[in-house]
């Protein structure tokens, strides 16, 4: 029996913008469905008008039935008792879902009270029990502590024993871990299965990740432009996607086991609800589209096998057995000629030698006082060797951006040396350092916040040309927009008139301006959705190639990381951890986080998902003011849990530094007791044998 | 595309466009009212001393025979005057101490902020009415400047704590990687991202640099005889007797201040409205 059933829903905001055209799905107990969908393709407001969270001011039509019960157009004390008792919410940001002036305690007892006569104390001892089910260590004490004091990761487990307070039957969860680290949404969405369990509820997961999909759900809805557009059970639509844009998502993902070459990505833009494409909303991208696809746009019908499709071609699909790559073109990227020669031979464009960055923590409003110190960069040392990709990862506060930043400003660091191009930071003069700047660019994470809103594309553009006194300015620009796939002509617009991707590119070409020999890329296609970040990893691979560049590459996401990149650097807590080519670091991981980051990045593979073996790390990232003693990571440490007590003196004692492993020719550990195994791929079965 | 959008927002609300008309209707009528009067500011009519309105002097004479309309306009067109560039240099100064203190920090931060609690502290009132009357050979351009030097201070402080937030922000870090010099940054990037604020603040300004000067004249230390402003036009006509038995020399000059202030008000109150629709006190 179904819990709900939405059916034809629509959400109309003033302006005629249809943000939701119809959404048919029912939840029953139990089961978990995936709704998938790039940004603006109205998942979340979805969710948000069956809870009746939505403005006043946005229309609502259709169907939402909870039990049998509609509960749109309810009157809202109603629809107060159904919320939080029947129907709960798990939002994304877990540090403005709580009231920072109440403990977490009081705020998920009284999340009890409201909806259950129990006494004050019973409350309280139910909520203790939440916080213990969902696995926040000493939960008595933890209970009485403010949302300020919990970490992102236990936030949102405390948001989840909120939720699972009253034992909903069906629990709504808004991208639920994007805004977390892989390790810690690893231990989130194994919360999230165990609340499933203890309740018995349904769930709708909300997420772009189709990662995190393949591993929950047991059926996918996915969206696009505010209509569904394919609906089926979790493996079917997997293997056998019958919709172009599906097949389209799928193959533009990239994956941490998979193979090298230019990954597919989905041309053109999603269309805005204000102004939808007559006919299939999908038609402009598709590669596969024929002129009957703008006559009317296609419903969402039934293909048999619990699977509906809304595409007119969907047959023809199914019986040619196609796929992503077989349908969408695959670019063609030209292939890098510094490569051929051997690295050793090859000069060095960037190396860094025991940079240390320590911030002081000072306390105290008139005397301030140094009450201890923040070791964000603490000792590391890497190179890149001229045309080579070398990413920095590792998870937020390990020291990646501080480090960059270090790089970036070309000033004498604290400690230790930076070298550029084979000059060193800190025997630069003014006028060299000026000079220098030229040829070490950056592109930033966020492409909102990167270009200047009050300034036209080609004035942000021709930005560093003026500041450089470089002639042709006018010229030079349009050849960059062109360079980085943009249309000349748009250098008269302004940034906010540009899709993400789009604006990423722009940012992409002002750090070309200056013909730089290096890049330092910070992050810069997590901001975007996936069927454009494929597109902006090509370019930055065919840029890589043609112009010769070298990239410092930081990320947190592995899969792109090892589609991008030809060696990399993880991080932990200001050290780095392991280091070495991709193949070497990916395929056999020697350090134990290395190895529990590997295993935490969801698959978009459900089988692989189902039987994937994880890793699963204790507790948080220790505050880089207090590291702990002798090696960092011994606190989370899944090894450090496995050895004898005389083995542990040594992790205690010793910081290890990176040591070159025997049998590799690049690759390195911090770790006394490294050794490599191969987790991407590693399922119970292979345990067993 | 923002530009559109904030002017229309700012075309519908009704308050602003009363103010904008009032505005404009007032500026209309200092610049050209002298053109179509009888007589000019400085005429003095022996024959009419202390004459309600009627139809040779429209809104009455003065004490010795001045034409009150005349008077005022010439009033209207100093206080205008004075208004509008007080607002421009407070402003500008604002933007540019707090914006250079925001951005380079460090010692230039503290020095400037010192020079702002400095101003802040002292009684700007008691300075400008000492100091005034030391100006008398002066031109009236150096009051301009004394209102404006003790009208900048909130100001600045608020665009520098705004500047600190812009200069984290991810064009201004590019900007720097370029190699761009920091007042460059300031002037490209800075300033032109806090528009929105500036233009408000200068808008009220205007309001309070009027008040500031009608006050100080109506007590003698701003604008000094012969020339006139409001204030010593108010100042004139408010003695106890006079506002019962000549209430033109009193309205008149005072319902222009009132209508000029209220005007602007309801501009400057529009215009953040439309800038910025989150705050909506």
């Amino acid at each position: 029996m179904s819990i709900l059933e939405v059916k034809d829903l629509t959400v109309t905001f003033p302006g005629g913008i249809e943000a939701v055209r119809g959404v048919n799905y029912s939840v029953s107990r139990g089961e978990v469905l995936g709704i998938v969908g790039e940004s603006g393709s109205g998942k979340s407001v979805t969710s948000l008008a069956v809870m009746g969270l939505l403005p006043r001011n946005a229309v609502v039509s259709g169907s939402v039935k909870l039990h049998g019960r509609e509960l749109l157009g309810m009157p809202e004390d109603d629809q107060i008792k159904v919320r939080g008792k029947t129907i709960s919410m798990i939002f994304q940001d877990p540090l403005s879902a709580f009231t920072p002036v109440y403990t977490i305690g009081d705020q998920i007892a009284e999340a009890v009270r409201i909806h259950q006569k129990v006494g004050k104390d019973k409350a309280a001892r139910r909520a203790v029990e939440l916080l213990d089910l969902v696995g926040i260590p000493h939960p008595g004490v933890r209970a009485k502590a403010f949302p300020h004091e919990f970490s992102g990761g236990m936030r949102q487990r405390a948001m989840i024993a909120m939720a699972i307070a009253n034992d909903p039957d069906l629990l709504i969860c808004d991208e639920p871990t994007t805004a977390l680290d892989v390790t810690i949404q690893a231990q989130v969405l194994e919360v999230l299965k165990t609340a499933q369990r203890e309740t018995g509820a349904g769930i709708v997961m909300i997420t772009h990740d189709l990662g995190v999909i393949a591993g929950m759900a047991d059926r996918v809805l996915v969206m696009y432009a505010g209509k569904p557009v394919e609906q089926g059970p979790v493996d079917e639509l997997y293997y056998r996607p019958r919709m172009p844009y599906t097949m389209g998502l799928l193959a533009s993902i990239p994956r941490i086991d998979g193979e090298e070459g230019p990954l597919v990505p989905i041309e053109g833009n999603p269309p805005s609800p204000a102004a939808l494409p007559p006919g299939c909303p999908f038609a402009p991208r598709c590669p596969m589209k024929i002129d009957a696809c703008d006559d009317e746009e296609p419903p969402l019908t039934e293909i048999g096998g619990g699977r509906h499709v809304a595409c007119i071609r969907s047959r023809e699909i199914e019986h040619k057995g196609l796929t992503g790559a077989d349908v969408f073109p695959v670019p063609v990227i030209p292939p890098n000629d510094v490569v051929r020669i051997p690295r050793e031979q090859r000069p060095t464009v960037l190396e860094l030698n025991d940079l240390i960055r320590h911030y002081p923590l000072m306390k105290g409003a008139v005397f301030k006082r140094r009450v201890g110190t923040v070791h964000a960069v603490d000792g590391i040392s890497f190179d890149i060797a001229e045309g080579e990709t070398l990413a920095l990862v590792g998870e937020s506060g390990c020291g990646k951006t501080t480090t960059l930043q270090q790089i970036m400003q070309l000033e004498p660091p604290q400690s230790g040396r930076i070298v550029v191009l084979g000059k060193d930071s800190g025997k630069l003069g003014k006028e060299d350092r000026k000079a220098l700047r030229g040829d070490l660019q950056i592109v930033f994470q966020d492409p909102m916040a990167a270009l200047d809103p009050r300034m036209p594309v080609g004035d942000i553009v021709a930005e560093p040309l003026r500041a450089h006194g470089r002639k042709n300015v006018d010229q030079r620009v349009a050849e960059l927009l062109t360079l980085v796939g943009l249309d000349p002509s748009y250098a008269e617009r302004y940034p906010q008139h540009f899709s993400g991707g789009q604006r990423q590119r722009i940012g992409i070409a002002r750090a070309l301006a200056l013909e730089p020999k290096m890049l330092v890329l910070d992050e810069p296609v997590s901001a975007l959705d996936v069927s454009i970040q494929a597109g902006v990893i090509n370019l930055l691979e065919e840029l890589k190639n043609t112009l010769g560049l070298s990239y410092l590459f930081v990320a947190h996401d592995l899969a792109v990381v090892r589609h991008l990149a030809d060696r990399v650097a993880v991080m932990y807590l200001g050290r780095i951890a392991e280091i070495g080519t991709v193949e070497n670091v990916y395929d056999r991981p020697a350090h134990p986080y290395t190895q529990a980051l590997l295993s935490a990045i969801p698959l978009p593979d459900p089988e692989m998902e189902r039987t994937r073996k994880r890793i699963l790390l204790e507790g948080d990232l220790p505050s880089p003011a207090d590291p702990p003693s002798g090696c960092r990571f011994r606190t989370r440490c899944p090894k450090f849990a496995r050895l004898s007590e005389a083995e542990r003196r040594r992790c205690v004692d010793e910081e290890p530094s990176v040591v070159r492993l025997a049998n590799a020719v690049d690759h390195g550990a911090a770790c006394h007791y490294a050794e490599e195994i191969e987790v991407i791929t590693a399922s119970d079965d292979q345990e067993e044998k | 595309m923002r530009s559109k959008v904030v002017l229309r927002r700012l075309v519908k609300n009704k308050q602003t466009r009363y103010g904008l008309i009032g505005v404009l209707l007032l500026l209309i009528l200092a610049y050209v009212g002298p053109f179509v009067a009888p007589y000019d500011w400085s005429d003095k009519d022996f024959m009419a001393f202390m004459q309600p309105p009627g139809p040779d002097h429209w809104w009455g004479t003065t004490q010795t025979g001045g034409d009150v309309f005349a008077n005022t306009l010439r009033g209207l067109q100093k206080s205008l005057v004075i208004g509008f560039l007080v607002a421009l240099i407070s402003t500008g100064l604002a933007a540019l101490v707090g914006a250079a203190a925001g951005y380079f920090g460090g010692w230039v931060d503290r020095i400037l902020m010192w020079g702002v609690d400095l101003l802040l502290v002292l009684p700007s009132f008691l300075i400008i009415a000492i100091l005034s009357p030391r100006l008398k050979g002066g031109t009236w351009l150096l009051f301009v400047l004394l209102l404006a030097l003790f009208g900048w201070m909130i100001t600045s402080r608020v665009v520098r704590s705004m500047t600190l937030s812009l200069r984290e922000r991810e064009y201004v870090l590019a900007a720097r990687y370029m190699g761009i010099p920091g007042w460059r940054i300031i002037l490209r990037h800075v300033l032109p991202n806090l528009s929105s604020l500036l233009i408000i603040d200068a808008t009220l300004n205007v309001s309070g640099a009027i008040i500031g000067e009608t006050s100080l004249s109506f007590f003698g230390f701003g604008v000094q005889a012969p020339d006139v402003s409001l204030g010593t036009l108010i100042a004139d006509g408010s003695g106890p007797s006079t506002v019962i038995s000549y209430p033109w020399l009193f309205l008149f000059p005072a319902g222009l201040l009132v209508a000029l202030v209220l005007s602007v008000n309801l501009i400057g109150d529009g215009l953040r409205d439309a800038l910025d629709p989150g705050s909506t006190s």
